[in-house]
């Protein structure tokens, strides 16, 4: 019954946030500090991941292509391939359910357990509009942009790694990349990066807005809200394979 | 004036209000007191909206806050400012901004003119130099005395203190007594406050609402609460052998048969020469 209980509170708490701004400058400026925290704070460990893993990838790919018959440039495919329809949208999202969805529900805990909330409410400011709504426009945006930045990382890391332990050159890798290419994978990718992004920002939003106690159940409301986006992550990722592949 | 009508109020199977009718006045300061658990807080939110009463009726100068929807709620939620317990200040914006905050939200003013508002109401709460702290940086008294210049900030018609005095030490909780005091007169605001201090029960209370178990057990002035026979009310309030003695002196003021000649000004005026301790005292 709890689950049929919170699912029903999640969905009016996605209707709650559509009314009129009470001042749209504010919301705006809102708006802009999502984007800034969800966006640059969380850049930094986009880059890292995608470079490593693109690296990762392209030495392991080349470990298991040990036939004469299959061309270098192929790792490259495969390399391009994984990277923009799995590890970009999907590991970068799990990464992001950690980041951003942790300070999401755990700004939004803090601020309910200290009135914050409250106080809002009392001043007559629809608080779902003033405090969730820009963190999941903010998470639209930003968050599909981090996406496609994680793909040129991904297969920057992949050539520095091949060009640099000498499994691949340069020249072979980049004309790997442009053999059957689809684009259409590109697409798919970012369809994926939205979905993941309305989940990374409103799940957490969720949780952290009813938080109920004090320190240990924000502590509590933020794993959840992680492990929860996670899971409806990956369970997204297998529908939206399964649907449109 | 707001008025409350058979506010009855239950979680689950938990009743928390039973029947409450009050009337709290304009230009004074309305006080619900109570033990823990006797469901004053849940009052005090079924009145500014937080909560939704199970049955009966809250009133804001004859209109029905109970059955408003949406943008008529939020009409009157404008007009009521709210200090928390815990302050509940913006933790990310400093002082300037989280009075500012409701100035930004609402009004079209000219930045200029609202920092003026902003340096009015906190010269009017003594915070002045203190623009650019940010929450973390300030005491317990200067938290509370920030959330005060937020909620008068808009001019409001109603007030909303809950349990203003808590954690803080007794010359701070007078300033704040004397400031909410001093503003719900100087603006005509229908102040209700929550609390458990029987100092400002004795000095700023107006209106008393007494709570027990979810039921208005007494009501009546501060100058009442003295002579009232009300047994649970009395042990609530003059629990202590001190606050027996405190009632009895003030009986014996009230009645006139003694004075009462201590200056509270004085007490609260920082210059005033500090009280030097008798010889005997000194070592």
């Amino acid at each position: 019954m709890t689950i049929f209980n919170d699912i029903g509170r999640y969905l009016l708490m996605l209707k709650g946030m559509f009314s009129k701004p009470e001042n749209g400058k504010m919301y705006w400026k809102e708006f802009i500090h999502q984007c800034t925290e969800i966006g640059f704070g969380s850049l930094g460990i986009v880059a890292i991941i995608s470079v490593f893993i693109g690296a990762v990838s392209t030495i392991q790919t080349a470990y298991q292509l040990v036939s004469p018959l299959i061309p270098p440039s192929t790792i490259a495919q495969i390399v391009r391939d994984t990277v923009i329809l799995e590890f970009a949208p999907t590991l970068v999202s799990i990464v992001l359910a950690g980041v951003a969805g942790s300070r999401i529900a755990s700004e939004l805990g803090n601020m309910r357990v200290s009135e914050q909330i409250d106080a809002l409410e009392i001043m007559g400011i629809n608080t779902k509009t003033y405090l969730i709504l820009p963190k999941i426009v903010a998470a639209l945006l930003m968050i599909p942009l981090l996406v496609v930045i994680a793909m040129c990382l991904g297969i920057l890391g992949g050539r520095l790694a091949g060009t640099a332990s000498g499994i691949i050159s340069g020249s072979i890798f980049d004309k790997g990349l442009l053999e059957f290419f689809v684009p259409y994978n590109v697409i798919f990718a970012l369809i994926k990066a939205y979905v993941f992004s309305f989940i990374i920002a409103s799940i957490p939003a969720f949780y952290g807005y009813y938080v109920k106690g004090g320190a240990l159940e924000i502590g509590r409301a933020s794993t959840k809200a992680v492990v929860v986006s996670c899971i409806l992550i990956l369970f997204a990722d297998y529908i939206l394979s399964a649907l449109l592949l | 004036m707001i008025e409350v009508k058979n506010i009855k109020k239950s979680f689950g199977e938990k009743v928390v209000i039973e029947d409450v009718s009050a009337v709290m006045k304009a230009g004074q300061c309305n006080l619900i007191i109570g033990s823990s658990g006797s469901g004053k807080t849940v009052l005090q939110k079924c009145m500014v909206g937080l909560f939704e009463p199970d049955e009966g009726e809250v009133l804001y100068d004859g209109q029905n806050f109970t059955e408003m929807k949406g943008q008529e709620k939020t009409e009157i939620r404008k007009e009521i400012g709210m200090l928390f317990q815990g302050s509940a200040l913006f933790d990310s914006l400093n002082v300037q901004e989280n009075v500012m905050f409701p100035l930004n939200m609402f009004t079209k003013d000219s930045y200029k003119k609202k920092l003026e508002r902003v340096n009015e109401v906190l010269a009017r709460v003594n915070l002045v130099d203190a623009n650019k702290k940010f929450p973390a940086e300030l005491s317990g008294g200067m938290k509370k005395r920030v959330a005060l210049a937020r909620a008068v900030v808009l001019n409001p018609k109603y007030l909303f203190c809950d349990e203003p005095n808590s954690g803080l030490d007794p010359l701070t909780s007078l300033v704040i007594d004397k400031l909410i005091k001093e503003i719900t007169v100087e603006y005509n605001i229908t102040t209700v406050i929550n609390t458990h201090d029987m100092n400002s029960v004795m000095e700023i209370g107006n209106y008393i609402l007494y709570m027990y178990m979810g039921n208005k057990e007494w009501e009546g002035t501060n100058k009442e609460i003295i002579f009232s026979k009300n047994q649970r009310l009395n042990d609530f309030i003059f629990a202590s052998e001190f606050l027996q003695d405190a009632k009895d002196m003030r009986m014996l003021e009230e009645t006139g048969k003694i004075s009462n000649n201590r200056n509270m000004e004085e007490l609260m005026d920082k210059n005033a020469p500090t009280l030097v301790p008798p010889p005997d005292e000194e070592n």
